[in-house]
């Protein structure tokens, strides 16, 4: 017990790819057992997260449940984990979403061992992202997460898969080669790797380097660490790759890509780029303000122009997460105010919603998919008395992401709109009219799918439409019952939220 | 008296050799067991090598020396230190990964294996030695048999043109050294009045001002060792592939059997990195403080341009080629800096691509042997039947495009850190090579290991037996771990590195 509590952090980091090298171990035709040791080993990281939550003192400043070992001595790199508020709870989500999605993928016939260990190193990835305290496990952590990704999409993926998996790979890599220019800089400057000292030395770095100003250096470092990670989250215009890899993603694949990848972008934003760059990240809040209503008003456009369902809510993505991007603004902007800690609780809350929403959207559009092997808006109609179910479920979801009051999104995107409106007045607004198009383009894809004259089509014979089964609403119910209580009692999760983001920002 | 670890190391592929020679060539089972026996003994030695090097004391250890021809100062004298202790273990892994999948050899294994031995002992014999004269010795050893191996066993098509180049670019190469190596060892007697070329003693009388000397060239008086360390770098550098003397190297490793391209990519190429080092470099500081811009932009082309070469082949192996000339690259790119970070870097790469590369060979020969076949657009879906060499040559892959978690991480992050502290536009430039190196990697993967298999080979595709399964396991199981865990490594280089700046001066 002892043992448990003192390594919580690297237990829960380390267990799912733990349980992915015993998965390789069982036999290849045993598809069943491969399929729950995935599952229950999944489930383990999240019982171990929600005791830590649990266990997480709120209010106390700094990092908790730290661990810190000998990793690259030469590069004085530790392998040194913690966490705070906002990964406790980006953590939270990622062991949550796993299991839905290793639930989800029980449908995958095809080589389901290397499919169920891919996932799990997938997930030790994204948790070490969360976790990391050192700048160098951070971009390791960062990077290794691709590769799992890109194979779930090459090899499980639809027609397209080869182009969007590989344009997602160059895309990522391409945009991390700043941030690792970026962190070798820093690396060379002070000799360390270490978050918390990173933060002090680097603030307090002035004069001249390399012959340059060290604020035009900051500034380019800047903009290095914006460029990676807008990529990740993905912010207009470098949100190009995510249509083509959540289309031809497998569905569990897109669950995980929506719910969670994209958080790690959002979450660079958070933990490196406000803490080192605040003078930058004030002058050019603007830009990024910008960017992240260009994102809310493009997404939203681009999604309502959608004829492939999967596509609409790829770019729904993009439009939901340009608010993430928007609170991190108006916090960057007016740092240390009151506006500041709300837009900032509405951003990161924000990341939790939409990892619930948009995994729960991506898994709808699969169990569809699946059922019918078209995601052709124009080939549905009026299916709603056909899975009356299915179809509440997805109009529930979809009200979720549309931001309707009663549901999370409608908490997050209040919030960031109520901290950004002093400091960044016009850009709101013009995000709020945004906000119209986004429930346009959601009741576009439910019109379409649900309602509307019935295609004959899927009613008789062969071709007829089956409900959604018990695994299938079993993925949805954790998902559903956490929208419906974050939007009528946010107050458990966004206490979390606020105490860290008022003691950092 | 201490066991004489090094000369049996080095000795062991010698002799094993000749009792190849000394059986009957029909009796192939028994030439293969021979070789594999000697090879594991020549791992467990390397890796018991490895395991007793006492970082804490660092230097050269298990030292022995002999006297050889005493008149001319030449001596036997074997030692490593943090530097060459991982190149021995590599060698010692190579070998014996390299025997295991030329198990199915059977055009006349008893040469081939002794051949490839004598190449082995050569190697081995220049990471050991510390004679200058003893180094060369090995050097043109190791050399020699490649014509050989690659002549004879080599890919019909191309191998007599690239045994003859390989071998005219390397003795070239070396000969240009060793009138560099010479002119050393005179200006070492004419300051000590003792002829040696033992490499410590050099060391010493460089370090008491041997070299602070001119050379008159055209009427010009330039610095001795400015004057000489480009010969002695650029000759041994031609072995590291560097830029513009690597038009050999992608030849020799298409053209080479299976296991002679792992040890020639593997091996071979290092060996002309760490003569470059050891001679060049160790030798010769103060030329290598004043060249060491040159030989930057050199190292970058090679980093750069071998990526993007080796992006638009469409041979299978060619790829591979390639790609060492751009991972060389970065060995080179980290000696120039001579900076800590670099060199730690430098010489775990040394290391890391000599393993990656021997996998990606060895997968490469393994497709070749059942498709007959190396060109990319004509293959395709071999992971259905070859599932061990596809996930070793994902793995390599990933290795080579600089993935943390594997070993060409804790590699290349050092090499680009001394880089930045140098000339971090180098750096900037530099670090383009790892997305086309990603794009090329994830191409080949797929196109060769996924998607359709083309009609022809179905049904002609058979599996890899065990011994081939062990080969990738070793090589893979040795990537991720130092990955993981780059203590395992690099706290040694780090002790073979410092023992460099002392002698660099700090410069």
């Amino acid at each position: 017990m002892d043992f448990i509590s003192s390594h919580l952090l690297t237990l829960i980091l380390f267990f799912p790819v733990l349980a992915g090298t015993i998965i390789v171990l069982l036999p290849r035709d045993d598809v069943k057992l491969i399929r729950w040791t995935a599952l229950i080993a999944s489930l383990i990281p999240f019982v171990l997260s929600v005791w830590l939550w649990i266990q997480f003192r709120l209010g106390e400043p700094g990092f908790q449940f730290e661990e810190q070992y000998t990793w690259y001595a030469a590069l004085n790199s530790t392998f040194h984990v913690g966490v705070d508020g906002l990964s406790l709870t980006m953590v939270l989500l990622t062991t949550l979403l796993t299991p839905l999605a290793i639930l989800a993928s029980f449908s995958i016939t095809d080589k389901v061992k290397a499919y169920m260990f891919l996932f799990l190193m997938l997930e030790t990835g994204m948790l070490g992202v969360f976790m990391s305290l050192d700048l160098l496990i951070f971009f390791v952590f960062w990077e290794i997460g691709l590769v799992p990704m890109y194979f779930l999409i090459n090899q499980w993926g639809s027609a397209n898969r080869n182009y969007a998996s590989l344009k997602f790979m160059i895309y990522t890599m391409g945009g991390s080669l700043g941030l690792l220019l970026a962190t070798q800089l820093l690396g060379v400057l002070f000799q360390t790797y270490d978050l918390p000292v990173l933060y002090q030395k680097w603030n307090a770095l002035e004069g001249t380097l390399m012959g340059l100003p060290v604020a035009t250096i900051k500034t380019v470092a800047f903009w290095a660490f914006v460029v990676a990670f807008a990529i990740k989250v993905p912010v207009w215009p470098f949100h190009t790759w995510l249509p083509d890899a959540h289309t031809e993603a497998p569905t569990a694949g897109s669950m995980i890509l929506a719910g969670v990848l994209l958080k790690l972008g959002a979450y660079g934003f958070l933990r490196l780029v406000l803490p080192l760059y605040p003078a930058e990240s004030e002058r050019f809040a603007g830009a990024l303000a910008f960017l992240a209503v260009a994102a809310i008003v493009f997404g939203a456009f681009a999604s309502y122009g959608q004829t492939d369902f999967k596509r609409l809510v790829a770019y729904s993505s993009v439009n939901h997460m340009g608010f993430v991007l928007l609170g991190i603004a108006a916090a960057a902007k007016a740092a240390g105010t009151m506006n500041a800690h709300i837009a900032m609780s509405g951003a990161v809350l924000q990341m939790f919603n939409h990892g619930l929403s948009a995994a729960g959207m991506f898994f709808l559009v699969g169990v569809i998919y699946e059922r019918t092997h078209t995601r052709n808006l124009n080939d549905f109609g009026g299916l709603f008395p056909l899975v009356p179910v299915y179809g509440s479920i997805l109009i529930f979801t979809s009200m979720a992401s549309l931001g309707l009051p009663g549901l999370n999104g409608f908490v997050s995107e209040f919030l960031v709109v109520r901290g950004a409106w002093p400091v960044l007045t016009v850009y709101t607004a013009i995000a709020m009219l945004g906000l119209l198009f986004t429930g346009a383009y959601i009741l576009k894809g439910i019109k379409n799918v649900l309602h509307g004259p019935l295609n004959e089509h899927w009613a008789h014979g062969e071709h007829k439409l089956t409900e959604i089964n018990t695994r299938e609403i079993i993925v949805m119910a954790p998902l559903m019952v956490l929208i419906l209580v974050i939007g009528i009692w946010p107050m458990w999760i966004l206490d979390v939220i606020n105490k860290a983001v008022t003691m950092l920002f | 008296m201490q066991f004489p670890v090094l000369s049996v190391i080095v000795f062991t592929p010698m002799v094993a050799a000749l009792i190849l020679l000394l059986m009957k060539p029909e009796r192939k089972t028994e030439i293969r067991v021979t070789a594999l026996a000697a090879a594991t003994f020549a791992l467990i030695l390397s890796l018991w090598v490895y395991f007793t090097y006492d970082k804490s004391l660092a230097g050269y250890q298990f030292q022995e020396q002999y006297n050889w021809m005493p008149s001319l100062g030449i001596g036997l004298h074997w030692g490593v230190d943090g530097i060459s202790t991982p190149l021995i273990l590599l060698t010692g892994v190579v070998m014996f990964t390299g025997v295991l999948i030329s198990w199915g050899i059977d055009d006349r294994p008893r040469e081939f294996f002794a051949f490839l031995f004598i190449l082995a002992s050569g190697v081995l014999g220049v990471f050991a030695a510390l004679d200058l004269f003893q180094l060369f010795f090995f050097y043109e050893i190791a050399v020699f048999p490649m014509y050989l191996l690659i002549a004879i066993w080599g890919w019909i098509k191309t191998r007599e043109y690239a045994a003859m180049k390989l071998t005219l670019y390397l003795f070239i190469g070396s000969v240009i050294s060793l009138v560099g190596a010479l002119a050393m060892f005179w200006a070492v007697r004419d300051f000590t009045g003792t002829l040696t070329f033992d490499m410590l003693k050099m060391q010493d009388a460089i370090q008491a001002g041997a070299f602070d000397r001119m050379v008159t060239f055209f009427g010009k008086e330039i610095p001795f060792q400015v004057f000489w360390f480009p010969f002695v770098f650029l000759g041994f550098a031609v072995l590291g592939g560097i830029f513009p003397f690597h038009n050999w190297s992608p030849d020799g490793h298409v053209a080479a059997p299976t296991a002679v391209s792992m040890f020639h990519a593997g091996v071979l190429m290092k060996l002309g990195a760490f003569a470059a080092l050891r001679v060049g470099i160790m030798l010769l500081p103060e030329g290598a403080v004043h060249w060491k811009s040159w030989i930057m932009i050199m190292a970058l082309i090679n980093v750069v341009y071998g990526a993007f070469i080796a992006f638009v082949q469409t041979d299978f192996k060619y790829v591979i080629g390639f790609s060492s000339v751009s991972h060389m690259g970065l060995v080179m790119l980290g000696f120039s800096t001579l900076t800590e970070k670099g060199l730690i870097g430098s010489g775990v790469q040394m290391f890391s691509h000599g393993v990656m590369t021997a996998l990606f060979f060895a997968v490469v020969g393994m497709v070749y042997d059942r498709a007959h076949t190396r060109e990319i657009p004509k293959l395709g879906g071999m992971a259905k039947v070859l599932t061990w060499p596809a996930i070793g040559f994902i793995i390599g892959g990933l290795v080579s495009m600089g993935m943390p978690g594997l070993s060409g991480f804790v590699a290349e992050f050092p090499i680009f850190m001394g880089v930045w502290e140098r000339l971090p536009i180098v750096a900037i430039v530099a670090v383009i090579s790892i997305v086309v190196t990603a794009g090329y990697i994830m191409l080949v993967i797929r196109r060769v290991f996924f998607g359709e298999m083309p009609s022809e080979f179905e049904g002609h595709i058979g599996p890899i037996n065990v011994l081939d399964k062990v080969a990738i396991g070793v090589l893979c199981a040795i990537m991720i771990l130092l990955g993981l865990f780059p203590s395992l490594m690099v706290p040694m280089v780090q002790t073979g590195v410092q023992s460099i700046l002392r002698l660099l001066g700090g410069a």
